[in-house]
């Protein structure tokens, strides 16, 4: 009967298509959006998951996200370092600093001041130079996408100067970055240097960056750090999720995409639940046939089901594949920052899964309640 | 009749009435209704449009309810069966004729004929090769795997007789069969519902108001505003004998 379910729905090609055209809609648009927003939840965090190698991050206990620095007395490093099960504790300085350019306009910069002996948190790629080229005086390391905004058309001009703080700052370098929430470009220093490009203030330490003994788990070290040095230490994943929580709880984003996908969930349902619909009301009289030889309500009911079913998973797979070429389409667009986990997919699925679900419970009334006489009707 | 089996007939109607609408608006479609038709008859049901041929079949058939009386088919009470019992009734005992054919637009011929095996629970590679063998008695075996709109009106009745008659039920209801024919295929159609369809266990119910195809009928009952005025036995001889000849 499955098989007569399925030779009924595709044997009526245009609606067919128009149902499995709802889906997809629907489907693209849930899985388009929900895979920006993603995105832009991962810009949030770019800064963590830039800096590898330290399991925990040691912060002033009011920091909310990882963009919310309050700088800290540079004493807590030692205090951090003398937390037992600490294998090694790092400073990192992190701000936003005034660059002036040799055209006398300014700029916002996102300063990173890394350890000066270990280079902790640098960028795993570098595009021109050398990491090592940061041991020069005055020497800082730029990122590429920020690079290209500044000094637009240009090729990299190594040496090239700017000032911040009315200090000298020297480009030696290009390197890979991760998109930052702000778009600034982001300048990587010493952090002997950074405290000297910044602007001047009493405490300037933003983090320290710390890495347990082999066999502590960074919760486990965050735990102690926090109860020994009364600072806020989270490890590397509880930092992420701190930094979303904070966005989601407190900006407008998630609204705004939480509209959108609504949206697309109501426009889907709304097409493909009608076509759906005009598909299941247009072959009543078939159903009517059905029933009149003899088929009983439930095998209609799972006829039905199963044509909602076919129509689901192929307007799903539709659909997750435009937004998927979408993002890849798009890819190079700096502006956008699409991201698919399989958390969007599974959304995407479910919130399908719902849509053909209504579409036939709407529909499927319509078939139950048909009388088997009306095949006798000319 | 043969006095020879005396059996109770396969049909038995007693006092059936059938209101459609309520209170103001009610339209009574049957009147009382008495009607016995015997195992092996074809019995052609005729009359006005409008009069209640239909309504009386679906009732025979177990697709509609009576609003009072009793309806007995082939030992079975319609009235206080189950609805799900009425539905495995329908599918083991009854096929179905429709003057609008009623085929499945996206099965094949051969796939349409095979619906009810399947329905009954039959697998495609068992129903198929059945269908296609009645279908081939009826002259379609070279059309076995053509949709419905690629066949002529005469040809979808065929399949339609062959849906019919696949599952081999023992009551055939047929609703004006010929009338969206023209006079050869509906020639050809009560041959062939008169020829393969009769069957001493089976009864075979057509409504009509084509008078040509009157001489293909055991005995026509006659109705008028929701009764039947009268029963006219028309051939001779044993009830059930296959019809050679109009
Ligand atoms: N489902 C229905 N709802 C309302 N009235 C109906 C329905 N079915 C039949 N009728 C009425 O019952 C009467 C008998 O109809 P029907 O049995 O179809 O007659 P026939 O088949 O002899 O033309 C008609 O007046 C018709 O309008
Ligand atoms: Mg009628």
């Amino acid at each position: 009967m499955l098989w007569i379910a399925w030779k009924m729905l595709i044997g009526n090609r245009a609606k067919y298509l128009g149902i499995v055209f709802g889906v997809a809609f629907a489907a693209l648009l849930i899985a388009q959006q929900s895979s920006i927003f993603c995105g832009l939840m991962a810009l949030t965090v770019s800064q963590i998951l830039d800096v590898e190698g330290a399991g925990v991050w040691v912060m002033d206990p009011k920091v909310r996200y990882v963009d919310d620095v309050k700088p800290m007395a540079d004493t807590h490093l030692y205090r951090v370092r003398g937390v037992p099960g600490v294998d090694w504790a790092v400073r990192l300085y992190k701000g936003i600093a005034r660059a002036r350019l040799e055209s006398g306009s300014y700029e916002q910069v996102i300063l990173l001041g890394l350890d000066d002996a270990t280079f902790i948190g640098a960028p795993l790629t570098m595009i021109d130079g050398s990491i090592d080229d940061l041991r020069s005086p005055d020497a800082v390391i730029m990122d590429v996408v920020g690079y290209r905004k500044l000094w637009p058309d240009e090729p990299f001009k190594r040496g090239r100067i700017i000032e911040m703080n009315d200090r000298r700052a020297v480009i030696v370098g290009l390197a890979k970055a991760r998109k930052t929430f702000q778009s600034f470009p982001v300048v990587y220093t010493r952090y002997s240097q950074a405290v000297r490009f910044a602007p001047p203030e009493r405490k300037v330490l933003s983090f320290v960056l710390a890495e347990p003994l082999p066999g502590i788990a960074p919760e486990e070290l965050a735990t102690r750090i926090g109860a020994q040095t009364g600072l806020q230490a989270l490890s590397r994943d509880a930092f992420l999720s701190k930094t979303i929580r904070y966005y989601l709880l407190n900006t407008g984003i998630p609204i705004n995409f939480g509209i959108t996908v609504g949206l697309g969930f109501l426009v889907g349902t709304a097409i493909a639940g009608q076509t759906f619909y005009l598909f299941i009301v247009e072959n009543l009289r078939q159903f009517g046939a059905l029933k009149a030889m003899g088929t009983s309500n439930g095998t209609i009911l799972l006829m039905v089901l199963a044509q909602a079913l076919h129509v689901g998973l192929v307007g799903l797979g539709v659909g997750i594949g435009l937004a998927a070429l979408f993002g890849w389409a798009t890819r190079s667009l700096s502006k956008l920052s699409f991201y698919m986990p399989w958390q969007v997919l599974v959304i995407t699925g479910v919130a399908v899964f719902l849509i053909v679900l209504l579409a036939s419970l709407l529909s499927i009334r319509r078939v139950f309640v048909v009388d088997p006489a009306i095949v006798f009707r000319g | 009749m043969p006095s020879s089996a005396p059996r109770s007939p396969a049909v038995e109607v007693r006092g059936v009435t059938r209101d459609f609408g309520s209170g103001d608006a009610v339209a009574r479609a049957l009147r009382g209704v008495d009607l016995d038709i015997p195992h092996g008859e074809l019995l052609m049901l005729v009359g006005p449009s409008g009069c209640g041929k239909t309504t009386l079949v679906s009732i025979i058939a177990g697709t509609l309810q009576p609003t009072a009386g009793e309806v007995k088919v082939l030992g079975e009470d319609l009235v206080s069966m189950a609805p799900a019992a009425r539905v495995r009734f329908r599918r083991a005992n009854v096929g179905f004729i429709f003057q609008s054919f009623n085929l499945l637009p996206a099965l094949t011929a051969v796939e349409n004929a095979a619906v009810p095996l399947i329905i009954g629970g039959w697998s495609r590679r068992r129903a198929l090769p059945a269908a296609a063998v009645l279908l081939e008695r009826l002259g379609l075996g070279s059309r076995l795997t053509n949709l419905p709109n690629e066949l002529s009106g005469g040809q979808q009745q065929r399949v339609a007789i062959a849906r019919a008659l696949v599952h081999e039920p023992r009551l055939l209801i047929c609703d004006e069969p010929t009338s969206a024919l023209d006079a050869e295929n509906g020639r050809i159609t009560m041959e062939l519902i008169s020829g393969i369809a009769v069957q001493p266990e089976r009864v075979v119910i057509v409504v009509t108001h084509d008078q040509r195809v009157y001489p293909y009928a055991d005995r026509i009952a006659t109705m008028e505003d929701g009764q039947i005025v009268s029963i006219e036995a028309r051939r001779s001889g044993e009830v059930g004998a296959p019809t050679q000849h109009a």
